[in-house]
């Protein structure tokens, strides 16, 4: 299958290990891998923090990107639910009949990453090797917006030498909710407070997600108080051999 | 008249990051709040799983509340109509301050220096107790949390549990204090056993009574109250008036709705498969009941949201508290900290809409959009999609001010918006910022402090520093067509 990485804006700047480890994993799996260069953003900050009409011409941009792909996948459950329950309604607000039609028509080929792979491949083991203690943050959007349910643990189960660790209260946000942690940065500090005690609490060595803004925002955390506990997305996880390349 | 004028309750003093900063240093409440809700949570989710049919009657219960906001004109005549026709008398107040004209009217006209009171929020929403006080009346609030609430001078902090941030042993010394009784144990019968003393003997002088209401049935007339302690039974049977303070938005079509609600509301609010006291009344009848009955239909701000159809929903609301107790939000700060009279997910909708947006206006941000609210709504009000709308009025009037327009917030959001359209200008800005970062960047390769409004994340967080090479570049460099790679060995 030709797939179409959409790699989302924080994780080009931020993650480019996620990405290369989503072309390495897909392409193990033998399909082609294409990344559009004109790709920016998803426009989830705008419409989220109530720019809305800002939010508009960043979701044209995407829908022009990436209209004709055949497949596009987004290592980022946060991205997709922001295309899933927000991009028609935003077109209708826009008053753009053909954008609420295009979009229409491109959703059904938008895919996160680990969705991708059990819910269209049909694959739960993709041959990863990564002999560590793992816990796993089941991120608000994966659960409550995508309905990803135990995909992710699935993939992880087959991961050899994987041990996972269940955490507690894994349905509680980590307190991220992107400007949510600048606009109200304690009350964001606080509930970070009680997800990290939570993570730290299962003796993992690696936290993992299928989104890298809350791993972001724990790994935040976790590094200033100087823990040894590392966060990487799930892709990463699942690009690591046994040959020991870790993407 | 401006909506800050007719809304006497004096709530909206700061904005919810102030305020929630002052709650989170308080570790008595927060674990308090925590604890309370926890407990509910627990009881909740556990009521709701025995339930095969739980997600269409939360389709039903949306589309029937739905359906009334589409009709709600027809329906309150239709109300009116049937509750004359039964004896009752129906007032309509436009805000609070002609609700309580009218309640202040009907207490005065009974010449009752002392009213009992039933919850109701409604009546906190339009100040009432105030009201009655400056008039020399004493309300008495009768509800267990809400005695505990008003003998501490406190404010409520929950809609269904309003002393949720109060514990056993604080309420054990308000009592002992209040109540004149040193001796008293700290056991939870202990002091419902006090409190049941000191209230009993008022439901039996007291001839005025006030309530709010959860349903009002259009079909018959008739109005419907749920309740966990009984007191409410004293006050809608034992005194000679009664007066019922309503939303408009209460009203359902049938009594055979009141089979979802029903089913709902107490497995929502308390966690319980029903509640220990529903109570139905219709009009007045002769030598059974209050003598006299009085339904004040509140405006008060509910109209102009009906106009909006995106955040219509907000009106479909039972007041279960679900979503308090779900929300991780309202988990760290408690109800105060949105100093509302609704707290929680729905407050942060509902008063800066009730306000015509003129107050409350931080607290459609006070979420992280994590969706639990959503989730456990027994109407199904998408909270986070109205949260956001909101977000876009705030920001819209905000950008119509020059202050507005030239905040750092609009003007990171222009130029991020400017970035976002062209991915030229957001590759030449990731490598603006690489270079930028520099003057940030610590030893340890992470940015540990951040100016502005960007500071207080690194008040708690580390944040890593932008690597080197982008996707973008890499790919660039490694994997586009004609692209030379010059070390796989990253990409195995």
């Amino acid at each position: 299958m030709r797939v179409s990485l959409f790699i989302t804006c924080y994780n080009d700047a931020l993650f480019p290990q996620t990405g290369k480890a989503v072309v390495n994993v897909l392409e193990r799996l033998g399909h082609e891998i294409e990344f559009r260069p004109e790709q920016t953003c998803c426009g989830q900050m705008h419409w989220n923090t109530g720019y809305l009409r800002e939010a508009v011409p960043i979701i044209r941009h995407f829908v022009k990107v990436y209209q004709d792909a055949e497949t596009v996948v987004i290592p980022s459950s946060s991205c997709v639910s922001m295309m899933r329950d927000h991009y028609v309604k935003a077109a209708e607000m826009d008053g753009d009949a053909k954008l609420v039609a295009d979009v229409e028509a491109l959703l059904p080929r938008v895919y996160e990453f680990s969705e991708f792979l059990v819910r269209k491949l049909g694959v739960e083991d993709v041959g990863a090797t990564y002999p560590h203690k793992v816990t796993y943050h089941a991120s608000c959007h994966s659960m409550r917006s995508l309905h990803l349910g135990d995909i992710p643990i699935r993939l992880l189960k087959q991961v050899r030498g994987l041990d996972l660790q269940p955490v507690q209260n894994a349905q509680e946000c980590c307190g991220f909710g992107g400007t949510f942690s600048i606009k109200n940065a304690d009350v964001s500090s606080a509930m970070l407070a009680d997800k990290v005690r939570m993570v730290l609490n299962t003796g993992a060595e690696v936290c993992t997600a299928v989104d890298n803004s809350c791993l972001m925002h724990l790994y935040g955390s976790l590094h200033r108080q100087r823990t040894f506990v590392r966060t990487a997305h799930i892709a990463e996880i699942l690009a690591a051999t046994a040959e020991g390349a870790e993407a | 008249m401006t909506a800050t004028e007719t809304h006497a309750s004096q709530w909206h003093t700061r904005d919810f990051p102030e305020a929630a900063r002052d709650l989170l240093q308080d570790s008595q409440t927060r674990k308090n709040v925590q604890h309370a809700t926890n407990v509910i949570q627990g009881k909740r989710n556990k009521v709701v799983a025995e339930l095969p049919d739980w997600e269409e009657l939360r389709e039903s219960g949306a589309q029937v509340k739905a359906h009334v906001l589409r009709h709600l004109d027809h329906y309150l005549t239709q109300f009116e109509e049937n509750c004359t026709r039964a004896g009752g008398h129906v007032h309509w107040a436009a805000d609070a301050a002609e609700a309580n004209r009218i309640i202040l009217g009907l207490v005065q006209q009974h010449e009752a220096k002392e009213v009992i009171k039933i919850k109701t929020m409604t009546s906190e929403e339009i100040g009432l107790n105030r009201e009655l006080e400056a008039h020399g009346i004493r309300p008495i609030e009768t509800d267990l949390a809400e005695l505990i609430i008003q003998m501490g001078k406190d404010r409520p902090s929950h809609f269904v549990a309003p002393a949720l941030h109060v514990n056993r042993a604080q309420v054990r010394a308000m009592f002992q204090r209040e109540m004149h009784l040193p001796e008293l144990g700290e056991e939870p019968e202990d002091l419902a056993t006090a409190a049941r003393i000191y209230l009993r003997e008022k439901y039996l002088r007291i001839k005025v009574a006030i309530s709010g209401g959860n349903f009002l049935i259009a079909d018959t007339g008739g109005l419907c109250i749920v309740e966990s302690e009984g007191n409410g039974r004293m006050c809608l049977t034992l005194p000679d008036v009664l007066i019922s303070l309503v939303g408009i938005e209460k009203v359902i079509p049938s009594f055979e709705d009141l089979e979802i609600f029903l089913q709902t509301l107490p497995r929502s609010a308390t966690g319980e498969r029903m509640n220990p006291y529903n109570s139905t009344w219709c009009g007045v009848h002769p030598g059974d009941g209050p003598k006299e009955f009085h339904v004040v239909l509140l405006d008060n701000g509910r109209s102009p949201i009906l106009a909006d159809r995106e955040a219509r929903q907000t009106l479909q609301c039972i007041r279960c508290a679900a979503c308090l107790n779900a929300c991780p939000v309202y988990h760290q700060t408690g109800g105060h900290a949105y100093e509302s009279v609704y707290a929680g997910p729905i407050g942060a909708i509902l008063t800066p809409q009730l306000h015509s947006m003129e107050e409350g206006r931080s607290l459609p941000y006070a979420s992280s959009l994590c969706g639990a609210c959503y989730q456990v709504c027994p109407v199904k009000i998408n909270i986070p999609e109205v949260l956001i709308h909101l977000r876009g009025k705030v920001v819209q009037e905000d950008q119509a001010t020059l202050m507005g327009k030239f905040s750092l917030w609009n003007i990171g959001m222009q130029a991020a918006a400017f970035l976002f359209k062209d991915a030229s200008r957001l590759a030449m800005a990731e490598r603006i910022g690489r270079v930028g970062q520099k003057a940030l960047v610590s030893k340890n390769g992470f940015i540990e402090w951040m100016p502005l409004m960007l500071s207080g994340w690194t008040q708690t967080r580390d944040l890593k520093a932008m690597p080197e090479q982008s996707f973008r570049d890499w790919w660039a460099k490694e994997k586009a067509p004609g692209a030379k790679p010059a070390d796989r060995s990253d990409h195995a």
